[in-house]
């Protein structure tokens, strides 16, 4: 499990990019970080991924404290961030190294079938889409089966055609091993579409604003009244977000505790 | 997930088409004007119209190019040179890459160093002769020390900012699979900065042969050099255009060389070129 214990961030120059942020995730879930510009979730996701540190409070993961990277924990940027001098398998490999070579191919090649690149694994990563590159990224996260996947805007820089095919790879692939999965989107229709739990977030200083649970069976069906109906309701959140309005009554009593 | 199949199998359909073709087509295109004014100047020398006396004919210069190397003579100097700008080379290469690696990644060492090497590259390299050839001598360690200043400058700066330069983002990526700090700069750094290093090499290299004729010209009883004075003293141009050329084809070589030995590290670069 996944506990932010009343966390803090706050930047060299000043600025408040995290205030008081307590939230708890369940093994196995997916919360997608929704929220304006400059509301702190690309801080929130470095801090889990122990890239920085907190200026006060901590995040647990399983009970331990996160201060540095931790090799259960895979990351998933918004740009593919891959390493041109290697191979597209050479890339996905890359947190294998402990592996002998013929297991690690056999993982390699593995996820990237699972993503959609089998017979890629000869190509360098300048010969790839960017959306191909984007897949080769989650190959890479995903091939060490971490049990806390971080994704920030994974899919944001993609067409509305491919980011729809890789949120169905990805929930195949988190169906395998169901491991816990932060993640930021800009995008309500995407967060409806893989999360268990939108969390919106505010600007100055970084906070929580809402918390909701969302209640659609998997798989999700886009064109299907509940959705529409989910959709609208994390829209209607994310607006108040941006007025600055007090959450929903009812959920405001329940979040209450956790933000003020 | 059936698009993205549809699309894979249709990109590995397609084959990749053949570049390079046109390019030899081209190269041969750049030989045509230099041929072209070598026979236009033989058959103007020829036909008398023309004195070859101070610009000997295409002819006149292959038989002295024959000559030095029948007798072995070009094959001495050409080995001197060489000898002289590779230990130069070595040494200068060697020091540019140690001094750029420690100022590009520590910052206290870069505000420490670089104004006076920044300073001492400001000194046109040749004004150090003279010193040189005082600390020591006339014979190969001043001239050797020479083209190791003139390769040291374009090493050192390409490496220092090559280092500067490397992508914060993929560090990260290093960082998140917990690199050791020995496996970073063997996995990401050193593969991060390997093309300009290979670059700022080439430039290094190409200075090397410039001041190994400044160092051969100022005193040398053997090396291409000395092939250019001693033609010069006995009014011999076929001499200085055959050391000349000589110098062209061993610069062209010895890059060659750097190139060939260093391309395999760099096909993925090659690919996006082939690519734009
Ligand atoms: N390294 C930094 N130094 C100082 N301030 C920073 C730094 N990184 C981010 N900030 C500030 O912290 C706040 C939160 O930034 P953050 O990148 O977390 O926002 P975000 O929610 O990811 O925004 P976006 O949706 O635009 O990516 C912003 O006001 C930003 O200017
Ligand atoms: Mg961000």
């Amino acid at each position: 499990m996944l506990s932010f214990d009343q966390l803090f961030k706050t930047y060299a120059d000043g600025t408040r990019a995290l205030s008081a942020i307590t939230l708890d995730v369940r093994q196995g879930e997916i919360v997608a970080l929704l929220g304006g510009s400059g509301c702190g979730k690309t801080t929130l996701l470095r801090l889990v991924a122990g890239l920085d540190r907190p200026s006060a409070g901590a995040i647990r993961l399983d009970g331990e404290v996160i201060a540095e990277p931790r090799a259960d924990v895979g990351v998933i940027f918004q740009e593919p961030r891959l390493f041109p001098w290697l191979g597209v398998a050479e890339n996905v490999g890359f947190g294998l190294s402990h592996l002998s070579r013929f297991e690690r191919e056999g993982l390699v090649t593995n996820a990237l079938v699972r993503v959609g690149l089998g017979g890629y694994e000869k190509r360098w990563p300048r010969e790839l889409s960017g959306g191909q590159q984007q897949r080769v990224a989650i190959a890479r996260a995903l091939v060490t089966r971490p049990k806390l996947l971080l994704m920030d805007e994974p899919f944001s820089a993609l067409d509305a055609t491919t980011r729809a095919s890789l949120h169905g790879h990805l929930l195949a692939l988190w169906q395998e091993s169901r491991p816990t999965v932060v993640m930021v989107t800009h995008d309500v229709e995407e967060a409806v579409t893989l999360a268990d739990r939108i969390v919106v977030m505010q600007p100055k200083p970084g906070r929580i604003f809402d918390e909701l649970d969302n209640p659609l069976a998997r798989p999700r069906d886009r064109l299907s009244p509940a959705f529409e109906a989910a959709k609208r309701e994390a829209l209607r959140a994310l607006d108040r977000s941006l007025r600055d309005e007090a959450p929903r009554q009812e959920k405001a009593a329940e979040t209450a505790g956790m933000w003020w | 997930m059936s698009v993205l199949d549809i699309e894979a199998a249709a990109e590995q359909l397609v084959a990749r088409p053949a570049t390079g073709r046109p390019r030899y087509g081209l190269a041969i295109a750049g030989f045509v004007l230099p041929v072209l004014l070598a026979i236009i100047w033989e058959v103007l020398v020829a036909s008398g119209i023309a004195n070859g006396r101070l610009m000997p004919p295409p002819s006149v210069v292959g038989r002295t190019l024959w000559q030095l190397s029948a007798s072995g003579e070009l094959l001495t100097h050409a080995g001197a040179t060489l000898w002289r700008v590779g230990a130069g080379f070595g040494l200068g290469a060697l020091a540019g890459t140690l001094f750029g690696a420690v100022t590009g990644a520590l910052p206290f060492a870069r505000s420490l160093l670089d104004p006076t090497l920044q300073a001492l590259r400001a000194i046109p390299s040749i004004a150090w002769v003279p010193l040189f050839i005082l600390w020591l001598g006339i014979f190969e360690a001043s001239k050797v020390a020479l083209i190791a200043v003139g390769v040291f400058f374009p090493v050192y700066l390409g490496v220092a900012a090559a280092i500067q330069g490397i992508d914060r983002k993929i560090v990260e990526v290093g960082r998140v699979f917990r690199l050791s700090r020995l496996a970073m700069v063997r996995r990401v750094l050193l593969p991060a900065i390997l093309p300009s290093w290979i670059t700022s090499l080439r430039a290094g290299l190409g200075l090397g042969f410039m001041f190994v004729v400044a160092a051969e010209i100022m005193g040398a009883s053997e090396g291409l050099g000395y092939l250019l004075v001693d033609g010069q003293q006995l009014g011999r141009p076929d001499t200085i255009i055959a050391a000349i050329i000589s110098f062209a084809v061993l610069g062209k070589l010895a890059d060659g060389l750097l190139v060939a030995i260093t391309r395999p590290f760099l096909t993925w670069q090659d690919t996006a070129r082939d690519k734009l």
